[in-house]
């Protein structure tokens, strides 16, 4: 009590609680109406799934529903821990988050680099509004012209034939799935994460780049030295949330690119969700192996950012 | 001052132009193939090997069968609908909770705009989510592509920081003249916000064109199918016999191959064409959110 009062500053605070909430409502009335449907929105939606998230420890049956549901502890987590994809979907979920992180993100950071050093205003423009088109197509679309363009009687392969090569089946082929499913994402995504660089950069002070000069830097130091340290703190943060999303892959595409022939390499713990949950229906399953991809991800985002508080001056909060 | 460039930074700036414009070539070139392949002649096309440099022969007999198509076009209206319906559904809320969540004085606004974000982090995963509109009977309705995409996180916090940003003097004359917060929600602060707007709008309006995960999951009826569905089983399935059947035997073939570059077209095409018109706002709309939340 003693504790409560100390806290509250100002003398309009420390009326009683109840008298607050009666006024706060009667003043903000027509806001928290205004704010009635995205309350709802946000209870259905979004702490509704989180609600029916212990299914995973349940054994799920329609009839029953979630809340009458016979509790069975962590049967199904250690089924998949225990089970034959475990190992695979795991492994490939890594990877694939593991080559996103080491060749998609630097790919942005580089164009805004290389479109920073670009002289011509005109040629600069038309670079950024070609490569940021693939954004705005459509993963349906971008996939379906991968199947065409790599197929055994594709474009690719008409090139490689031409020179005398031999056809590649590439998205039969578990050994190409990574290295298509990353290079396409780059090529959708380079341009489009460029933009928030190309901002960090415009923000830099120019009268350090006056001061380098007169130092007798050259462009290339003055890169390294100025341009890249500038925008470091962006750099971070996006890192960080990147690796929150670390396993966040686009499930989509890969659901989209997939067929059984690269399960292999590119079945993640997405498509597995999917492929449990919604095709053979084991929902309380497919729910378990979904919290344990979203625990995993919680873990990493809080753990990126723990590094980074302790070692440089940013952080997400 | 006149600065003499050394020669390694004209190599420098040499090699940066090619490597930029090879990018260029690489990123438009599959968009180009597409289009030329789509508007060739289907018999010339298929004789044809390697890359195109301009498009073999000429028809727009793909065009044609596309948009005679019954699945196509059906499924075009379905978009059209989810794309209108869906980001009209999307700025009604987005804009009551960022206006609410906006405002200073109000007693719960702060929770719940902690709780709205911890949604960010916390998720629930695709089962429970699929139970939830499940058993709210949303499957297999239009509503199932509206209601459970009503708004984004990321989208309300750019327009909440937007709305934030509108001078409270303004707000406070309004109140004087006796307006409320319904009023000035859409006479003051809408108003002065309107290149938010207007990039919230396109956002949406592409994220309901383009997706298809959702109704992949919630709709069973080929009727309420949206068009990015029926792509999928023509480009991504290769399945292009829903679309022949007006074909005759013989020529069955070739326009299978050219339908597929029509198809991706007329899916792609009203992007592209507003692309250039809009694409400073695109750009603006990702600063916004970079701002600061």
């Amino acid at each position: 009590m003693e504790l409560g009062r100390k806290d509250a500053a100002s003398a309009r605070i420390s009326q009683p609680f109840g008298v607050r909430v009666r006024k706060d409502f009667k003043r903000n009335r027509l806001i928290y109406l205004m704010l009635l449907p995205v309350v709802a929105f946000y209870a259905i939606f979004h702490y509704g799934p989180l609600y029916g998230l212990q299914i995973a420890f349940k054994n799920f049956s329609p009839g029953k529903g979630i809340w009458h549901s016979e509790w069975v502890g962590f049967q199904h987590f250690q089924d998949f821990f225990t089970g034959f994809f475990f190992e695979r979907v795991l492994r490939n979920t890594v990877l694939l988050g593991l080559y996103d992180l080491i060749f998609v993100f630097p790919a942005s950071i580089l164009l805004a680099l290389m479109l920073n050093e670009v002289r011509s205003r005109f040629f600069k423009r038309t670079v950024q509004s070609i490569t940021y088109i693939p954004h705005f197509i459509s993963v349906v679309v971008v996939v379906g012209m991968m199947v065409d363009f790599m197929s055994t009687d594709g474009l690719i392969n008409q090139i490689i034939q031409f020179f005398g090569g031999k056809g590649v089946p590439f998205l039969r082929l578990p050994e190409w799935f990574r290295t298509l499913f990353t290079t396409s994402a780059i090529w959708q995504g380079v341009g489009w994460g460029s933009i928030i660089y190309l901002a960090a950069i415009s923000n830099i002070d120019p009268s350090l780049y006056e001061a380098a000069k007169v130092d007798g830097a050259g462009r290339w130091k003055q890169m390294l030295r100025i341009t890249l340290p500038g925008i470091m703190p962006t750099v971070i943060i996006l890192f960080i949330l990147r690796i929150g999303s670390f396993m966040v892959l686009q499930d989509e595409k890969i659901l989209l690119m997939y067929n059984p022939s690269t399960y292999e390499t590119a079945d993640v713990i997405g498509t597995y969700v999917y492929r449990k949950g919604i095709l053979e229906a084991s929902y309380s399953y497919a729910a378990a192996v979904g919290m344990f991809n979203s625990l995993i991800n919680m873990a990493l985002l809080l753990g990126a950012n723990y590094i980074s508080k302790r070692y440089s001056d940013t952080k997400l909060w | 001052m006149v600065h003499k460039k050394s020669f390694g930074e004209h190599a420098f700036d040499i090699t940066n132009v090619v490597l930029l414009f090879t990018l260029s070539a690489v990123t438009l070139y599959p968009i180009v193939y597409v289009l030329f392949a789509s508007i060739s002649d289907p018999n010339q096309f298929v004789q044809h090997r390697g890359i195109l440099w301009w498009p073999a022969g000429f028809s727009l007999d793909s065009y044609k069968m596309v948009f005679e198509n019954p699945n196509i076009l059906n499924s075009y209206l379905n978009t059209l609908f989810y794309v209108v319906a869906g980001t009209t559904l999307n700025m009604v809320m987005t804009a009551l909770g960022a206006y609410g969540l906006s405002r200073r004085n109000v007693m719960w606004g702060s929770l719940i705009m902690i709780l709205i974000v911890l949604t960010m982090f916390f998720d629930g995963g695709l089962i429970p989510k699929y139970l939830i509109v499940q058993g709210l009977g949303l499957t297999d309705t239009y509503l199932a592509l509206i209601i459970p995409s009503a708004m984004t996180t990321w989208n309300l916090i750019v327009m909440r920081t937007a709305f934030q940003s509108v001078p409270v003097s303004l707000e406070e004359a309004a109140r004087i003249d006796g307006a409320n917060d319904w009023t000035i929600l859409c006479r003051v602060v809408i108003p002065l916000s309107m290149p938010v707007m207007a990039v919230m709008i396109l956002f949406y309006g592409v994220w309901h064109w383009n997706k298809w995960f959702d109704a992949l999951i919630y709709l069973r009826d080929r009727d309420l199918f949206p068009l990015q569905l029926i792509l999928r089983e023509i480009l991504v399935q290769n399945d292009t016999n829903s679309m022949m059947t007006s074909v005759g035997g013989g020529d069955r073939m070739p326009v299978a191959q050219t339908i597929k570059y029509a198809t991706v077209m007329v899916a792609t095409l009203p992007i592209l064409f507003l692309y250039p018109f809009l694409q400073k706002y695109f750009v603006k709309g990702v600063m916004v959110g970079a701002i600061k939340e």
